[in-house]
């Protein structure tokens, strides 16, 4: 079954982040060779306001994908709201992945900002993608708080250290069987990915992996690849680990060969 | 033969050398008041570092570099004209050691530094980085020093250079038009983009530097270029906008953390000047020149103003003396005359 967001049907598992790429032609052509739908963009404010990053979004518009504005860099309620507001009218979607910083160092979500802001955003129209921890309280209070997608961290942003908590991520599965969990951050390698999609997460999203690899393009292949076998894999209900050997061939009955 | 090159950026002014040199007779214009108001090159950081770039950029930025930076120790041979061939160093705090690795990975020219070693190239440093990079064939300029002296060569070669100009009193008497505007050529060249960069200039001669320094973070890169007499340029960020004229507080704050996480001496420094500008782009990141009737395009050159446009002058005094240009590569587009619509 193919992946919804907020009512959307989607093809792949893969959503993109677009900054750090070396040109925005190797962005578009990582877009299209990922095969991804959904990319995401940053709101700088100072861009917003006037509209001046105009020429970046157009191209943007030519990956014919759909946009899920972020509110990155944003260290309060107020300011991440008004992203939200500003993406709104220059993206033409109620579509928000909302990102509210709480620590400098590791840019980790403030949670309590983020399930007002949540709140707030939901109230007013808004579709809430939380990028938040794996904390499972946190996680009820932003359902709770109109949001229909989860998107917990795997390790901080940009840090490449894979899925650091996966017992935390598997309870968070468990818990929550019927919201869609997208993994947010801390990917480095499709292994990673892949193994987030074995535990039955819905989709995994990515940026400075797939961007700052020395050939983007491939790298972004690599990942849709990764993140599809993974998917396959939980959906065809793999083995659990045991403690003992389980032959494949039956000893009994085997003839004897002395 | 008489060209008219528009707009006395580092291209413009490049372009008129060259063509100047060959025999040419060149009136080149700017709108700008004067050399103290013009465009983006006088932002520039003037850091002719072409297995840095190497690090983000296309190869071709590294090859074209490379014999740049040849052209730039002929132009400005004196030491009084601020060419200095003293290498870069790209350092990176503890806890982003995973960055000086990564960069070292995706650039070459360069050679691991720890250490003593760090210390005897820029003593100033010791004890603050265990390590670093050293690109021993990188240099740097002085973009201001280096465009007033291009300026008194084109005197010297019998070239005009007017600023306050509007070029479409100029462009009926010349045989051919060399167009070099930047962001401003937008109005033909409609794939151009702004990439808007923040810099600022300090004095701190309580701290001795003699090379650019690159410091890697994984938000916030940054690099400190020596201008001389304990000048110290401080840039440059990269933001998809082609908003000018206004340096952010972000930006600002940015800059300085930056630079005091360097070397915490800056915090004692005077702040000269706050600069932004918005870098002309095309979507590749990489230049083009192409020739529309009897216009000659050279723009695009984003933040490798000072590395790359010495070859593209060259380029263009060779089509103009009725040579070709070189193939382009692989992925890179010079466009030809019907591409041009």
């Amino acid at each position: 079954m193919s992946l919804q967001l907020y009512g959307i049907e989607l093809e792949s598992r893969l959503l993109l982040g677009t900054s750090q790429y070396p040109s925005p032609a190797v962005l578009l052509d990582t877009i299209r060779e990922s095969r991804t739908d959904v990319v995401t963009v940053s709101l700088r404010r100072e861009s917003g306001t006037n509209r001046n990053g105009q020429a970046f979004w157009s191209l943007l518009r030519e990956a014919n994908v759909r946009v899920l504005p972020n509110t990155a860099g944003c260290y309060s309620v107020k300011e991440a709201v008004t992203t939200a507001h500003m993406a709104r009218e220059i993206f033409d979607t109620p579509w928000i992945k909302l990102e509210v910083i709480g620590e400098n160092d590791t840019l980790g979500p403030d949670v309590i900002g983020l399930v007002e802001a949540a709140r707030i955003l939901s109230e007013e129209g808004f579709e809430v993608f939380p990028y938040t921890t794996d904390d499972l309280v946190v996680a009820a209070k932003l359902v709770d708080a109109g949001c229909r997608v989860l998107m917990p961290l795997a390790s901080p942003i940009g840090s490449a250290q894979g899925l650091n908590n996966p017992r935390a991520l598997g309870r968070m599965r468990g818990h929550f069987p019927d919201i869609p969990l997208i993994i947010d951050a801390g990917i480095g390698l499709p292994s990673q990915a892949a193994a987030a999609m074995e535990m039955g997460y819905d989709a995994v999203l990515l940026n400075t992996a797939v961007a700052k690899a020395g050939n983007p393009i491939s790298m972004g292949r690599a990942f849709a690849l990764a993140i599809e076998a993974g998917h396959l894999a939980y959906e065809a209900q793999p083995l659990l680990a045991r403690d003992m050997a389980s032959p494949s061939t039956p000893v009994l009955g085997k003839a004897w060969l002395d | 033969m008489k060209v008219l090159v528009v707009g006395a950026g580092v291209a413009g002014l490049c372009c008129a050398l060259e063509l100047a040199q060959a025999g040419y007779r060149v009136e080149l214009i700017d709108r700008a008041v004067g050399p103290e108001s013009a465009g983006c090159s006088r932002f520039a950081g003037g850091m002719l570092a072409p297995y840095c770039e190497g690090e983000n950029a296309h190869q071709l930025v590294t090859s074209l570099g490379v014999e740049s930076v040849e052209w730039w120790q002929k132009v400005l041979p004196e030491v009084d004209d601020g060419y200095r061939q003293l290498g870069s160093l790209v350092l990176a705090q503890g806890r982003d050691r995973g960055e000086l690795a990564r960069f070292a990975q995706r650039s070459s020219g360069h050679e691991s530094v720890r250490g003593d070693a760090l210390s005897e190239i820029e003593p100033e440093l010791a004890g603050i980085f265990p390590q670093g990079l050293y690109f021993a064939a990188e240099a740097h300029i002085d973009p201001r020093l280096a465009m007033r002296r291009i300026r008194s060569r084109l005197q010297e070669l019998g070239a005009t250079v007017r600023y306050g100009a509007d070029a479409s009193e100029y462009k009926g008497a010349a045989e051919l038009v060399v167009d070099c505007r930047g962001l401003a050529g937008r109005d033909t060249l409609s794939e151009l983009r702004g990439v808007k960069g923040e810099m600022l200039l300090v004095k701190c001669p309580a701290i001795r530097l003699s090379r650019p320094i690159r410091l890697l973070h994984p938000r916030i890169p940054l690099y400190i270029v020596p201008r001389g007499d304990g000048v110290y340029m401080i840039g440059a960020t990269m933001i998809e906008s082609d908003e000018q004229k206004r340096v952010s507080a972000r930006s600002l704050v940015e800059l300085l953390q930056g630079a005091f996480a360097l070397h915490p001496t800056f915090s004692e420094a005077e702040i000269l000047e706050l600069g932004t500008e918005v870098r002309p782009a095309f979507r590749d990141n990489l230049p083009k020149v192409c020739r529309k009737g009897n216009t000659i395009f050279v723009n695009g050159l984003y933040r490798h103003g000072f590395l790359l446009a010495p070859v593209l002058a060259q380029w263009v005094r060779n089509w103009v003396s009725g040579g070709e240009l070189p193939p382009g590569p692989d992925n890179w587009e010079i466009m030809n005359e019907d591409s041009m619509q």
